[in-house]
């Protein structure tokens, strides 16, 4: 009963667990470029989530001073991810980029049609 | 003594000698434009290298110490360079010999119209640099950069000829010598360093009580091996193969400095790395007699198989080279002695006969033992002093040679190697059956085909030196106690 | 009054010339706002590092906002020596630059590439000098996207799919990294790394602490291409422009190293790294496994440079192979290889550049005979070779030496054999190359090929002699690594 406690009242990092296996194993299972990119979309998201869950504090309010409240949740953790989101934007930004540079130099976006044609020299 | 010496510091006279060839090689580049000039600066070099060199040998005789400072470069590595009396010696051989070797090589080059002149001097005086260096240096690890630099340094004079043959020469000459000191050398050295804790060479060595026998052996194997330069069979290759090499080069650094650096490293390793007092109680010196009485022994054996003249005085070399090495081996005072004293001995006894065989290819063209018959009566001179070499190498009377191997074999008397003695007894035989049939035949053979009217001495330069060395062997026969007295300054404890 | 600035002038001056290179649409006009500020830089950083010399640490408080609660950039011995690293190559790779940039990226682009290549410059120098653990997840990733870029920008179409593995991986490791920081974050609710290192005291063994070490270590691997979590790299540095090639081997893997460090020995500590974890254990078979495995296959590579950058994976292993040591020499050898790695595959990935600027190729059977008629650029990769192979006299062996003698202090003989037998495979792949450039004959299409313009000679000759010169003179090399390495194990935080 306290194990499933534990399991339940954890349920933010299962979500977050959850998503990063997915979005690792999309890129690694994936031979589609653009299919990998959202892999690791998904992967960079979960943890946003790892660092915003833990931000929030129950009964917690914005951090904006007030007489009235005595508890704020954890402001750095959004601050630090806006951060990250934007550097999640232009990595995905400058890869998709690739994927069309891709594309046009080798007429193809499957690895495996790629790689199959001239490996090595 | 000579030049002022008197008032200079011991430091400053090593690194003058270290500093002399190498501006040398600057100054030849830079008069380039003019032949005369360019030879003259080789000349004035070389001539300043020996009076350093003598200087230095004064202060030595004196019963100086001289040394620099060391400059260190890791925990354990450092710079430095101190004179003893055996790389005295050797230095007095290089230096001495490379004036000799200079002004005939003046009339070789000139005579044969070889290309790349400059180049040739230039690599020699940076080759002598690179000797002088492995003669004064207080560490191995001084000795090894510097026993690289001479590999590195006598490649472009290997190859000089530029030909198909030339190449495949000098690739087996960089293979080797590379290949042995960096796969067998730089290992032993290494683990010297991290047993001993140090890298100086020490009267008396520096591995006492650090090691057992088992990695005395496995070290003192991986030294004489590595140490490519001396030519210990197998490692033997190079020097037949660096034959393509013009005369010269083969006469001074393939009978004098090169050859002599590796047999010169080998007695300094036995004598201040591992100290003989220390190999003969354990008995980690045994099998390195034997390796070496079969070297010495097989050298002979091949080159009395070689009708090419230069590849017969090669594998000559490798055989006397055995002879060094062997004493050294043999962890007696006598044989160190007699050792150290075969680097000078067949140093001038062997640099003549190659000299006489540059002559002979520079006046009449022929290298094959075969052709020569009779040629003795057209070129009297060189063949006379052919003679004198060839009686100095073996070991007779009234000639230098004689000394170092007397004193072999009472080194190997010493150490209790009656078979060694044998072995020694033989050898000469055997020099005697590869060398001596080429003058006896030049002199009093059939002239081969039709008369060979054209043919004279070489020119007036490779006689002069010829004379010089010839008559080196001759005055070491009665004047030997001038080495004896230097080298017995050698400490051994 | 702008020393006290000097912190954050290295890292935003580079920002800015960024920005200023964007507004230019010539090549040359950005070229030159390029050299200025990366002239500026080893100025910036050799002014750091005296400061912290003679001061101890600098902790600057970035825009005022006092540590821990802003972001502080702090500078001590460790990241002053990463920071001189990577500014002296950013600034001696730049006359270098111009010439080869024309000559591979297209004309409208080449503002853009040194636009990038800033910002690269940036982001390293930013990961270096800063104390904060989030901080220098944004540098890192500035850094990555522009490597990404610069990767893209090579010619042959090949780039763009290496820029994109790159990507992918890259991304993974520096989220991998997040995911750590995040971690942490969350146990010590501070991102200042001191402040980290002071409150994890106590708390080191916990599930979550060990967790985000184990990301940190995973995502720091891969940026430093630690075997086996290297596949990303020779594809990234076979088909990068020379210049970019030239710029992330001799920096980018060095500074995550530098980042491992940090995060090993300052925030986590000495005991938890070596004493609770087998991370030496770990690191010294993952070494191992990249000198003899990368310099395996780097002996049968086609294109040389996709050979440099295996054996750039090698040499990463003799970095980490300081880690796995674990005593202070062999810490020393590990950071101080940083530096001569640096300098040597610089070296030698500007001389293959140049042989591309002239021959546009770097397969290997195009390059034969190419150093008869580009002497200098081969003559600079043979010296640069050797000191990848650790010859003595070169920066190599201080750095083997150093290896070696730390494994020596362990008791470890079988990693100085190890060490020692894997810079014999590196003498295979390097004679490799060294033979066919320099004893085959000349490839048709290299007949009129000639060393590079002096823009591009220069900078690879002063590289090169640097291999020499540190080789001999260790004190600001290895002096200050041996200095870092003692801070480091000292646990000071």
């Amino acid at each position: 009963m306290e194990l499933l406690h534990t399991i339940v009242s954890h349920y933010n990092h299962w979500i977050i667990i959850f998503l990063m296996v997915s979005g690792l194993y999309i890129v690694v299972a994936r031979g589609n470029m653009v299919k990998k990119l959202v892999g690791l979309g998904l992967f960079q998201t979960s943890v946003y989530l790892l660092y915003l869950s833990p931000g929030k504090i129950l009964g917690g309010t914005p951090p904006i001073l007030s007489p009235d409240f005595t508890v704020y949740s954890n402001p750095l953790p959004h601050v630090l991810i806006l951060t990250a989101i934007v550097v999640g934007v232009a990595t995905l930004a400058l890869g998709l980029a690739l994927v069309v540079r891709i594309n046009e130099a080798f007429g193809s976006i499957e690895e495996d049609e790629i790689f199959g044609g001239d490996e090595d020299e | 003594m000579a030049l002022g010496g008197g008032t200079m510091t011991g430091e400053a006279l090593i690194i003058i000698a270290l500093l002399v060839p190498t501006i040398g090689a600057g100054l030849i580049w830079l008069t380039a434009w003019n032949p005369n000039v360019r030879e003259a600066t080789t000349l004035v070099t070389a001539g300043t290298l020996f009076a350093i060199v003598v200087a230095i040998l004064g202060r030595v005789l004196n019963g100086e110490d001289l040394a620099t400072g060391t400059w260190p470069i890791a925990p354990g590595l450092e710079l430095g360079f101190r004179v003893e009396p055996l790389g005295m010696l050797f230095a007095c051989v290089a230096s001495g010999l490379w004036i000799v070797n200079s002004i005939y090589s003046i009339g070789y080059m000139r005579g044969n119209k070889e290309p790349r002149q400059t180049q040739f001097y230039m690599c020699f005086a940076i080759a002598l640099a690179s000797t002088i260096g492995i003669a004064f240096a207080a560490n191995l690890f001084t000795l090894f950069l510097f026993y690289e630099v001479l590999t590195l340094s006598t490649y472009p004079l290997v190859t000089h000829k530029g030909d198909e043959n030339a190449k495949a020469g000098g690739r087996v000459y960089l293979l080797v010598l590379l290949g042995t000191s960096t796969v067998l050398l730089l290992p032993a050295i290494i683990a010297t360093a991290l047993i001993a804790g140090t890298l100086d060479f020490m009267p008396g060595g520096i591995l006492t009580g650090k090691a057992d026998k088992a990695t005395l052996m496995i070290l003192l194997a991986m030294f004489m091996f590595g140490i490519g330069k001396a030519a210990l069979m197998p490692f033997h290759r190079w020097l037949p193969a660096a034959m393509v090499a013009p005369t010269p080069v083969s006469a001074l650094l393939h009978a004098v400095a090169v050859v002599k650096a590796g047999v010169f490293t080998v007695t300094k390793v036995v004598l201040y790395i591992f100290g003989i007092e220390l190999l003969a109680s354990t008995g980690a010196n045994e099998w390195l007699i034997w390796v070496a009485a079969a070297s010495l022994l097989l050298g002979s054996l091949v080159a009395m198989t070689k009708d090419n003249l230069k590849a017969r005085l090669a594998y000559s070399t490798v055989s006397q080279l055995a002879y060094v090495v062997l004493g050294a081996a043999l962890a007696t005072s006598w044989g160190v002695i007699g050792g150290a004293m075969h680097i000078a001995m067949h140093a001038f006894g062997k640099i003549t006969l190659f000299f006489c065989a540059g002559a002979i290819y520079t006046a009449a063209h022929k290298t094959e033992v075969s052709e020569l018959s009779g040629l003795g009566r057209t070129m009297p001179f060189t063949f006379a002093a052919f003679l004198i070499g060839a009686l100095s190498i073996i070991g007779l009377p009234p000639f230098g040679g004689l000394w170092s191997k007397w004193y072999l074999a009472l080194g190997a008397l010493q150490a209790g190697q009656i078979v060694i003695v044998a072995v020694l007894m033989i050898s000469s035989l055997l020099n005697i059956a590869y060398l001596l049939p080429i003058p006896i035949k030049a002199f009093f053979g059939q002239a081969s085909g039709r008369k060979s009217s054209g043919i004279k001495e070489a020119p007036l330069p490779c006689l002069i030196a010829i004379g010089l060395t010839s008559l080196g062997c001759l005055i070491l026969f009665f004047f030997p106690d001038g080495i004896l007295n230097l080298l017995s300054r050698i400490q051994v404890q | 009054m702008i020393s006290e600035h000097l912190p954050a002038l290295q890292v935003v001056v580079p920002l800015l010339g960024a920005v200023v290179c964007a507004f230019f649409t010539r090549g040359d006009r950005a070229w030159f706002v390029a050299l200025v500020v990366s002239l500026a830089m080893p100025f910036i950083a050799f002014g750091l590092l005296l400061k912290v010399l003679h001061g101890g640490p600098i902790s600057y408080a970035l825009g005022g906002w006092a540590p821990p609660f802003g972001i502080e950039y702090r500078v001590d011995i460790l990241n002053a020596y990463v920071l001189v690293l990577v500014s002296v190559i950013g600034a001696v790779i730049m006359p270098y630059a111009k010439r080869s940039v024309e000559h591979e990226i297209e004309a409208d682009k080449q503002a853009w590439f040194y636009t990038i290549y800033l910002l690269c410059l940036c982001g390293l120098l930013g990961i270096a000098i800063t104390g904060d653990a989030f901080n220098a997840f944004v540098f890192m990733e500035v850094s990555s996207l522009a490597t990404y870029a610069l990767i893209a920008m090579g010619r042959d179409r090949r780039a763009l799919l290496a820029a994109y593995q790159y990507l992918i991986m890259g991304t993974i490791g520096a989220t991998f990294y997040v995911i750590g920081v995040g971690l942490l974050y969350s146990m010590t609710g501070t991102l200042n790394l001191a402040d980290m290192a002071n409150r994890i005291a106590g708390i080191e063994n916990s599930r979550a602490v060990l967790a985000a070490l184990a990301f940190l270590t995973v995502g720091i691997s891969l940026k430093l291409a630690l075997f086996p979590l290297h596949v990303w790299l020779p594809n990234a540095y076979a088909y990068a422009p020379s210049m970019a090639t030239v710029f992330l081997s001799a920096t980018a893997t060095k500074v995550a190293v530098y980042l491992l460090l940090r995060y090993f020995f300052t925030v986590f500590g000495v005991t938890v790294i070596y004493a609770d974890l087998p991370i030496s254990e770990i690191f010294l078979l993952l070494s191992l496994a990249a000198m003899f495995g990368a310099s395996i296959v780097a002996v049968f590579q086609q294109n040389v440079k996709r050979m440099l950058a295996y054996s750039s994976v090698a040499q990463i292993g003799y970095i980490t192979l300081g880690i796995a040591i674990a005593n202070k020499t062999g810490l020393t050898g590990g950071i101080v290889h940083l530096f001569n790695h640096a300098l040597m595959k610089a070296a030698l990935f500007m001389a293959i550049g140049a042989i591309f600027y002239r021959i546009g190729s770097v397969k290997i059977d195009d390059l034969a005979g190419i150093g008869k008629r580009m002497p200098m650029t081969a003559g600079a990769f043979v010296v640069a070779g050797l000191s990848l192979i650790g010859v003595p006299g070169t920066v190599g062996f201080i750095s083997k030496w150093y290896l070696g003698l730390g494994a020596f202090q362990q008791g470890w003989w079988w990693l100085v054999m190890l060490i020692v037998l894997s810079s014999v495979i590196s003498i295979i792949y390097v004679g490799r190359v060294v033979e066919v450039i320099w004893f085959r004959d000349v490839a048709p299409a290299s007949r009129r090929a000639k060393d590079p313009p002096l823009s591009m000679l220069l900078p690879m000759l002063l590289l090169t002699a640097a291999t020499i010169y540190f080789g001999f003179d260790t004190v600001l090399t290895a002096g200050i690594a041996e200095l870092a390495a003692e801070w480091l194990l000292a646990g000071v935080r």
